[in-house]
């Protein structure tokens, strides 16, 4: 066999795989949902910011704060930006955000499981009590401490959210290792003579991973989640328009008390349905990976 | 008691195991590792002592909680022994460090029980069998990793081996399974084999194939293997030599028609008589123990079967019966055989 | 009148892809005191036919057809209201791995007083006293009755299930591999126990395994199920003695027998059949050394030979050379 037919046969075994974990997804109505969402939204994200012009009105005053309707679909805000545009646009940090914050999170949190859980004794101790340390630690409060003192930048956020999240999943994955390190394949692994870190990557790693997966998407939502906070709460980046900041200056400039619902619904709703989406497909992935939980269709 | 008969080695033997020992700290509860002075020992290998010649076939048996897993992976090191001597080829296993112990990993392998567990679910036939040549640096080319890996399932009786590369392993059969767990150890052209009860998860349709291909690869390769199991009809079939382990100790050892049709322990001869035959037996004398093999952890005092022993005298309660020569290569401890 | 005669039971699951015919036109009978031996590779359907007798059955599993008559009351078609009283009390089931069987957080003694409850109707100090009795007749310390189940030795709880098993006085026990996963002087003592109290209470005994030696110490009666149908039944001598369906020697062929010379046992080529789509004919030409083209195509039919003995293969009638 050549290398070029192993290729194909690499293909081949993709496929196998997708085909496999697509049959079951896709008998999963809420999965189903949650992508649909998460599509939609990465559509928007990639596609939208080309369509749309979102800038300060340049007519004057009678651009201001008017309701949906006509040119502008869902009104404008207080300097007469469309609020569609808006919402199109601040969908790209919001995904970004929530995407390379979890990145970070999963990263920190599979290191120190997978090294607290197999190589156990002391280090599962010190890497367990500095997990608790993040796990106890009141999240927002230091995200605002850190976001405030790094300064209010895209970078900062997402450092800071994927700092403070990965508690949980370096929990979650050091439980997991605990129960895979003694399998009797990870004793074969040693019999053939892998060291430590091949049976880590080779072994532990790919049977922990598709039990965690889930926890993934639902960090994903979390991050989101946070990325909307700050933001609202003021330690976004001014420059970037994200939903949580056009809620902060919608509720800053008042947009409640001039009845300007339009300007707050929108970006809210999005966030929502951004996080409903990671949390039915982290549901449904749950369920698809992790057998037990697995209903018997039949 | 040391007995040099029982070790002396010829210059062909394989494996040397000298008065071997695995003893573990017991899991006491909270109170017990409170108020006890002492920590509780199991000792799951008490002394035991063997040779093996190249090519041979020797068989450890034994009930749970006798010993024979934990002595077999301790001549791996899979375990480490707490006491004892263990030379492999003449070289001393126990001060192998990081690469030697890889490179004596290559010539010693291991086959475990369960074909179900000790395959990784997640990695394919080809990645299973490739694995060992990874690791060890073996194969520089993929066409010469391919070569191997086919050739390895075809040696473990897997036809057709390159179309069974992208399976997975719930894929097969649970034969195919203990096939391709043979063939990812006979990759690394082992000398040694130990075999943890290979055949016990398998329908006893399928068994008799798996043990003659690994009789038939002793044949073909020269592997000795030490083939660990608890069912003597099992032991008597495939190997040329028994040794009968309870309680961490060797018992009893001959070759396998001496012990199974003339058994001289009095647990060896209990466990004989206890194998099925597939016939109406009424007539047939069983000698049935009473109770269960008892922890590791609280010995009997002098000779440790005698708490079950149906021939027990007041000598066995305080004195431990020396393993000796009985005959030439026929090995017991028990103070009244011979 | 027999104890239990099952008449052309089938039983299927429904899958996605189709039925699986796990179990079809299964007949057997069973005297009181007999023990019968069920006995086949895994997925043969063994198992299935026994929990079929009692619809213990997975939700995707229906019993097609077939008379089940216990004491010649007919029990196949039953509500699950009168099923329920049937099973303990007159069929029990000892189960394979006893550690799931067991609740892992109540008592074993708990565990037994709560079915004596509620088949026997007695007082909570009565079932205690009865317990207590069951273990004493399992040879099991009665003071052990408070313990849990992991505190007890893989042996113990089939020890203990054999004691839930026939607390209520069952008129058939069915074992289910009940000494599979047990050492063998702990399967012998086993298998003792279970020959003493069949004896002592005449207690009809199905014991399903796949080794034919637990069969042969034990059983009366045996029966060879391949792919969901017997194919061999009769007196246990007769059967071992003069096998006479190609299937039931292979088995023996495959087990070692430490009385005869040293050799290698012979294993049956081959993997049994997916019972979704069951082979054509005979269901175990693919596998048989015998096979001729009469096999692929036609069904043998079953065959009296002797005295309770009967088979179902083409050599038989001759239609094929053996």
């Amino acid at each position: 066999m050549s290398s070029l037919a192993w290729r194909k046969d690499g293909l081949v075994l993709f496929k196998k795989n997708m085909a496999s974990f697509w049959g079951i997804y896709r008998r999963n109505s809420m999965g189903l949902i949650g992508l649909a969402i998460l599509l939609l939204f990465a559509l928007m994200a990639l596609v939208g910011p080309h369509l749309v012009t979102y800038t300060s009105a340049v007519e004057g005053v009678e651009k201001m704060l008017l309701p949906p309707g006509g040119r502008h679909w869902l009104g404008t805000d207080d300097l007469g930006k469309d609020v569609f545009a808006g919402m199109i646009i601040g969908s790209q940090v919001s995904l970004l955000v929530g995407a390379a914050a979890t990145a970070i999170s999963m990263f920190i949190g599979t290191v120190i499981g997978l090294a607290s859980g197999y190589y156990g004794k002391t280090v599962d101790t010190l890497l367990m009590r500095f997990t608790d340390v993040f796990l106890v630690i009141p999240w927002l409060p230091l995200m605002l401490v850190m976001a405030a003192l790094l300064g209010p930048s895209l970078g900062n956020i997402i450092f800071v959210i994927g700092i403070t999240s990965w508690a949980g999943t370096a929990r979650i994955i050091r439980a997991q290792t605990l129960s895979v390190k003694e399998r009797p394949y990870v004793e074969r692994a040693r019999a053939i003579g892998s060291g430590d870190t091949h049976i880590m990557t080779h072994h532990i790693l790919p049977n922990v991973f598709p039990l965690i997966f889930a926890n993934t998407v639902l960090v994903a939502a979390v991050a989101i989640l946070s990325e909307t906070t700050l933001s609202f709460l003021g330690m976004g980046d001014p420059t970037r328009v994200s939903w949580g900041m056009m809620l902060h200056f919608a509720f800053e400039m008042g947009a409640v008390s001039h009845g300007a619902w339009w300007w707050l619904l929108p970006p809210g709703i999005c966030v929502v349905l951004v996080v409903l989406g990671f949390t039915f497909m982290g549901y449904a992935l749950d369920e698809v990976l992790n057998p037990k939980l697995r209903r018997r269709d039949r | 008691m040391k007995n040099l008969a029982a070790i002396d080695a010829g210059p062909e033997s394989l494996l040397m195991i000298k008065d071997l020992e695995v003893h573990f700290a017991a899991r006491a509860g909270l109170l017990t590792a409170l108020f006890s002075k002492a920590p509780a020992v199991v000792r799951a290998v008490d002394g035991i002592s063997l040779t093996m010649a190249q090519g041979e076939i020797l068989c450890l048996a034994g009930e749970s909680g006798s010993g024979k897993t934990t002595a077999g992976k301790a001549v791996l090191r899979l375990v480490e022994p707490t006491g004892g001597e263990v030379y492999f080829a003449g070289e001393d296993v126990r001060s192998f460090r990081q690469a030697r112990l890889r490179a004596f990993r290559q010539q010693a392998q291991i086959i475990f029980q369960d074909p179900y567990e000790s395959l990784n679910p997640r990695q394919t036939v080809f990645a299973a069998v490739a694995e060992p040549l990874e690791v060890n640096g073996i194969c520089r080319s993929l066409a010469e990793k391919e070569e191997r890996v086919a050739e390895a399932l075809q040696d473990a009786g897997l036809s057709n081996p390159r179309e069974l590369f992208i399976r997975y392993p719930h894929e097969l059969s649970g034969g195919q399974r203990q096939r391709l767990a043979i063939a990812s150890a006979l990759v690394l052209k082992p000398r040694f084999i130990v075999a943890d009860e290979p055949v016990s998860m398998l329908d006893l349709s399928i068994r008799a194939g798996i043990l003659k291909l690994m009789v038939d690869l002793r044949e073909a390769k020269t592997i000795s293997y030490l083939f660990i199991t608890h069912d003597l009809s099992l032991a008597w079939q495939v190997s040329d030599r028994i040794a009968v382990m309870y309680l961490g100790k060797v018992v009893e050892l001959g070759s396998a028609d001496q012990v199974i049709k003339t058994p001289l322990h009095p647990y060896t001869r209990a466990l004989v008589s206890v194998i099925p035959v597939p016939r109406r037996r009424d007539a047939r004398e069983k000698t049935l123990l009473k109770g269960e093999t008892p922890d590791p952890v609280n010995i009997p005092s002098g000779c440790r079967f005698q708490p079950r022993c149906p021939r027990v005298q007041p000598r066995c309660r305080t004195e431990v019966p020396p393993y000796i020569e009985i005959e030439r290569g026929r090995y017991a401890a028990c103070h009244y055989v011979g | 009148m027999k104890l239990l005669e099952v008449t052309n039971l089938t039983t299927y699951y429904k899958l996605r892809e189709g039925d699986v015919r796990a179990c079809e036109n299964i007949s057997l009978a069973l005297g009181r005191g007999e023990a019968l031996g069920l006995v086949g590779e895994s997925a043969s359907g063994k198992t299935t036919a026994a929990l079929s007798l009692v619809k213990l059955l997975p939700d995707n599993a229906s019993v097609k057809s077939g008379s089940i008559k216990l004491d010649g009351r007919e029990i196949a078609g039953a509500p699950e209201e009168e099923l329920r009283r049937i099973r303990w009390k007159e069929i029990s089931i000892i189960f394979q791995g006893a550690m799931n069987a067991l609740n892992p957080v109540r008592s074993v003694g708990e565990q037994i007083v709560e079915a004596l409850k509620i088949h026997e109707q007695v007082t909570e100090k009565e079932a205690w006293r009865q317990t207590r009795a069951l273990f004493e007749k399992v040879e099991i310390d009665p003071k052990r009755v408070k313990e849990y189940p992991h505190e007890f030795s893989g042996g113990m709880r089939q020890r203990v299930m054999i004691a839930m098993a026939v607390a209520c006085n069952p008129k058939v026990v069915i074992g289910d591999e009940p000494t599979t996963a047990l050492d063998v002087m702990v399967q012998a003592q086993v298998l003792q126990l279970l020959e003493q109290l069949r004896r002592e209470r005449e207690m009809g005994l199905i014991l399903i395994t796949h080794d034919l030696s637990v069969v042969g110490e034990t059983c009366d009666q045996v029966a060879v199920m391949y792919a969901g149908k017997i194919v061999e039944s009769g007196p246990t001598e007769t059967v071992f003695g003069k096998p006479a369906h190609p299937y039931t020697r292979a088995l023996i062929a495959a087990f070692p027998d430490i009385e005869g010379k040293r050799s290698l046992a012979v294993s049956i080529p081959g993997n049994p059949p997916n019972l979704l789509y069951p082979p054509t004919g005979c269901r175990f030409h693919e596998r048989c050394a015998y096979a001729a083209k009469v096999c692929r195509e036609e069904e043998p039919l079953m065959l009296h030979l002797a005295e309770k003995h009967i088979s179902a293969c083409h050599i038989l009638n001759g239609r094929v050379k053996h």
